[in-house]
């Protein structure tokens, strides 16, 4: 068996590792250099990119459309910061707390649905029914803050105390890159193993799966599973980035549906796709933002972005990063989900809600 | 008396939420795609209704044929022209599609429009019957009228008109469709037109009873799919039932509970069909 | 004491709304022995398959492997005991590589990735698949797909391999390769074997016994010299033509 490290690099062209480590080098010496706004800029992309990593596990990897992934930051960010708040707890044990719970979570979520043969779009109505309930609910939760917001003592920005998650952006900024790497470094080790096999043997086809006998039912539970707690680590980011929460924007679809996009636009469960869709979105709408702000003209910058979403689906279905990987000679990352399906995957779909039928 | 007077004003809006599910349902039904732009198509309705009613003083229900008309031919075109290039593609990548087609007209709506809510001024806007005490809203009666009207003339295409009946034999067998020479391409655009005819009504019916803003969107098109699910769907009945359903829900959480937890008991009865019954009340077992 | 079977079947029955597709059938396979399931279309050979393979739970009836009942097991479970299966209409997994869709396959028996792959590429070179190891599993055309849904098979090391029509559309060449590969594998690795097939070219040149299904029921059971040459079977399957032996292949 291969140690974890050296099989991050396994089966690929020998660019890649390079590659790779100019990259790691370049984000380690980007505080170095940047000024205030560039950084913040690149916590947004750290961001982005880490949740579209975790939320790629189970779509990318399994192939289910989750819809509803706010939840889990949600569940992440007010377990870590009430705890904080009211007890002082240190956000890493809060983190704990957060974690498991947005696991269970996702599990309880994940076997109602498969128990019950819910998938494909009627699961990822579920997901995002389960976000919009747990919203509601949490704006009428006291403990919390309810709709009127929980705040965070705001941080004094010289100092950096890492216990507390209290300090200045480049702490953030290191603890998120940390973090977007070993996500990769865990997408890795879990595709060159039986699981990363057969998540995507049920991503392509669950009948053959389990004639293959595999345990579809355990391994869908272990992809929400996972991806629902590694989820929830950013949302105790989060929360002690921004010093507030309200459950209206941390629970909103718009945010579960933003964190699917880098994913999608970078390659669908590619490892580096959700990284490269990161850069290209948080970018891009950064750029939008400053050109239209001269224009004065509302919604501009909105109309735009929809513009490039939609040119990106028509044009490069499979996502950007397994096209420029081919041109870089990075070899294509582990097979993605076919954009294009076979013309019986319109019956296919359409038994998505299986009811027990011959 | 007074609980009497809110179940009916929550049946009556249920009835307009019905007619903007059908539009979802009929979509969904036969095309397979999910609309996840159908709240923005709801908007764009009701600012249609809305710059017809300040220009050309056009009663929002008078509108309503206007209104549907035009975004026929938009559903049409937009069908056409991208949509059908994705029938065949994953749901994610549909997915995405309709979700830049959203937000390209929500943020043309915020360019041409502005965030502001509008409304429109209407002469009988506080006028109500009284049927023996019970008081009823004549704006939700005659919205509740034009969403059944509506229902209605969709039910009589599907059931008597040469398309209808093609469109229905497309939704339950495509390759039998292709074969018996039908033209599906041709097919689903007019479904897609009159699923954006349906929500395009719903839109001028609901400007009769609430302002309107950019960003009502998202929610619409999340009740519509609560309705469609509850209901089931690809049935109108079905649509009509969870609309109904989904209007009393509001209403009775709305007056006993907290109207900002509404849509709480909205999601709840939805996980709950799903888990329970999901081809929804009234779906056939698929 | 004679030897215990492999798989016996015993008097399963399914009906499908009222429909009954299989009705009462009964018949063991022999331990290393290949036994040809055979009938006109929509006699019920494919649902005997599914009920065998765990995707539908019988109404009626008991299904024995190795004297164990697996009766009403998930497919995993079933495969897990030692049966694989092809599908008719071969379902890969099309984003993956063919190694890879036959990796899964090995992965049952190991955990271990490089000795899966090494079990993966052993089975692909038998088949003849080799050359195509990185190849896209869509970018096969439709008998390498039925190839590869047999090596797939293979690779969880079963003891009983359903073959489901993994003939047809294959040519008498194509058909003659798959017979060879098939019955050097039973030869030295005692696998056994059931089939259901349409081209009689190659149940007559494979099978040691041939179950004849006929509207859900069992009509004849027999080796194939005698079972090709029962008027029953004559009558309701081949129709009026008494040719037997090699060549024919009934219509689907």
């Amino acid at each position: 068996m291969r140690a974890p490290f050296s099989s991050l690099f396994a089966g690929r062209p020998r660019r890649a590792p390079a590659a790779l480590a100019l990259f790691v080098a370049a984000m380690a010496a980007m505080p170095l250099v940047a000024g205030d706004y560039l950084l913040s800029v690149l916590i947004l992309v750290l961001f982005a990119a880490y949740l579209a990593q975790a939320w790629n596990i189970m779509m990318g990897f399994a192939g289910l459309l989750s819809i509803g992934h706010a939840l889990y930051i949600g569940i992440g960010a007010y377990a870590s910061a009430a705890l904080f708040v009211h007890y002082g707890t240190s956000p890493w044990i809060g983190m704990l707390a957060g974690v498991t719970i947005a696991a269970l979570a996702g599990a309880a979520i994940g076997a109602l649905s498969f128990r019950f043969k819910v998938g494909g779009v009627y699961f990822a109505l579920l997901t995002i029914a389960f976000a919009e309930f747990t919203r509601i609910l949490a704006d009428h939760f006291g403990w919390i803050g309810a709709s009127s917001g929980l705040f965070l003592p705001v941080a004094n920005r010289a100092t950096s105390d890492v216990w507390h998650l209290r300090g200045a952006p480049v702490m953030f900024y290191y603890l998120l890159l940390a973090a977007v790497l070993a996500l990769l470094a865990l997408g890795r080790l879990l595709l060159g193993r039986r699981i990363g096999y057969y998540w995507q043997a049920i991503r392509e086809d669950e009948e053959a799966a389990k004639a293959l006998g595999i345990d579809v039912f355990r391994c869908k539970l272990a992809a929400v599973t996972l991806s629902a707690g590694l989820t929830a680590v950013a949302g105790v980011f989060h929360a002690f980035y921004y010093n507030n929460l309200y459950p209206e924007t941390i629970f909103a679809i718009g945010r579960s549906v933003e964190l699917m996009l880098p994913a999608i636009i970078g390659g669908l469960g590619t490892l580096f796709g959700p990284i490269l869709g990161a850069f290209l979105l948080t970018g891009l709408s950064e750029a939008l933002t400053n050109a239209t702000a001269d224009w004065g003209i509302d919604g501009l910058k909105q109309l735009l972005y929809g513009l490039v979403l939609a040119i990106v689906v028509v044009l490069r279905p499979d996502g950007i990063w397994p096209w420029i990987a081919a041109r870089l000679g990075l070899g294509a990352a582990p097979h993605p989900p076919a954009s294009r399906v076979p013309p019986s995957a319109r019956e296919r779909s359409e038994g998505a809600l299986p009811q027990g039928q011959p | 008396m007074l609980l009497a007077n809110i179940l009916v004003a929550g049946l009556l809006t249920g009835a307009v939420y019905a007619l903007m599910a059908l539009g979802l349902s009929v979509i969904f039904g036969v095309i397979r795609i999910v609309n996840f732009a159908h709240g923005e198509m709801m908007v764009l309705g009701m600012f249609g209704a809305w710059a017809l009613n300040r220009f050309l003083h056009l009663d929002p229900l008078w509108a309503m044929p206007l209104v549907a008309a035009a975004l026929f031919l938009a559903g049409y075109a937009l069908q056409r022209g991208l949509i059908n290039r994705f029938v065949a593609r994953p749901e994610h990548m549909q997915f995405l599609l309709m979700l830049a087609i959203a937000i390209m007209l929500t943020s043309a709506m915020l360019m041409g429009f502005g965030p502001d809510a509008r409304n429109v001024q209407l002469d009988y806007a506080f006028d109500s019957y009284d049927l023996g005490g019970l008081l009823v809203d004549k704006v939700r009666v005659l919205a509740a009228g034009g969403a059944v009207a509506g229902a209605a003339l969709l039910w009589a295409f599907f059931r008597f008109a040469r398309t209808g009946k093609a469109i229905r034999a497309c939704a339950d067998n495509y390759l039998g469709a292709q074969v018996v020479g039908l033209d599906v391409k041709r097919l689903y655009a007019i479904t897609f037109g009159i699923g954006a005819a349906c929500v395009g009504a719903a839109g001028s019916l609901m400007l009769l009873l609430v302002d309107v803003h950019p960003y009502l969107a998202t929610d619409y098109t999340l009740l519509a799919f609560i309705i469609v699910i509850v209901g089931g769907l690809g049935s109108l009945g079905g649509a009509l039932l969870g609309g109904l359903l989904i209007g009393l829900s509001e209403a009775l959480s709305g007056f006993f509970i907290d109207p900002s937890m509404k849509s709480m008991f909205s999601y709840g009865l939805l996980i709950l069909v799903l888990l329970v019954r999901p081809q929804g009340l009234l779906g056939r077992r698929l | 004491m004679t030897a215990r079977p492999l798989l016996a079947v015993d008097g399963i029955a399914k009906r499908f709304r009222g429909l009954r597709a299989v009705d009462g059938v009964g018949f063991d396979v022999p331990q290393g022995g290949i036994v040809a399931l055979i009938g006109p279309n929509g006699a019920g050979k494919t649902t005997v398959f599914n009920l065998i393979a765990g995707v539908y739970r019988p109404d009626a009836g008991r299904i024995f492997l190795d004297g164990a009942d697996i009766t009403g097991l998930r497919p995993d479970q079933i495969c897990k005991a030692g049966i694989a299966r092809t599908f008719q209409i071969v379902r890969p997994f099309g984003g993956l590589s063919v190694l890879d869709n036959v990796v899964v396959g090995a992965l049952r028996q190991t955990a271990d990735l490089a000795a899966a792959r090494r079990a993966a590429l052993a089975i692909l070179e038998r088949l003849g698949l080799a050359a195509k190891a990185a190849q896209p599993a869509h970018a096969l055309t439709l008998p390498e797909r039925k190839r590869l849904e047999t090596a797939r098979a293979l690779a969880t090391r079963p003891k009983l391999l359903l073959l489901d029509e993994v003939m047809a559309g294959l040519r008498p060449v194509e058909i003659d390769g798959m017979v060879a590969v098939l019955t050097a594998l039973c030869r030295e690795t005692g696998l056994t074997i059931l089939l259901t097939e349409h081209v009689m070219r190659a149940v007559m040149a494979l099978s040691h016994k041939i179950v004849v299904l006929h509207h859900g029921q069992k009509i004849c059971e027999g080796p194939p010299a005698i079972v090709a040459r029962d008027p029953q079977v004559l009558r309701s399957y081949l129709g009026s033509v008494g040719r037997h032996g090699g060549g024919v292949a009934v219509p689907c």
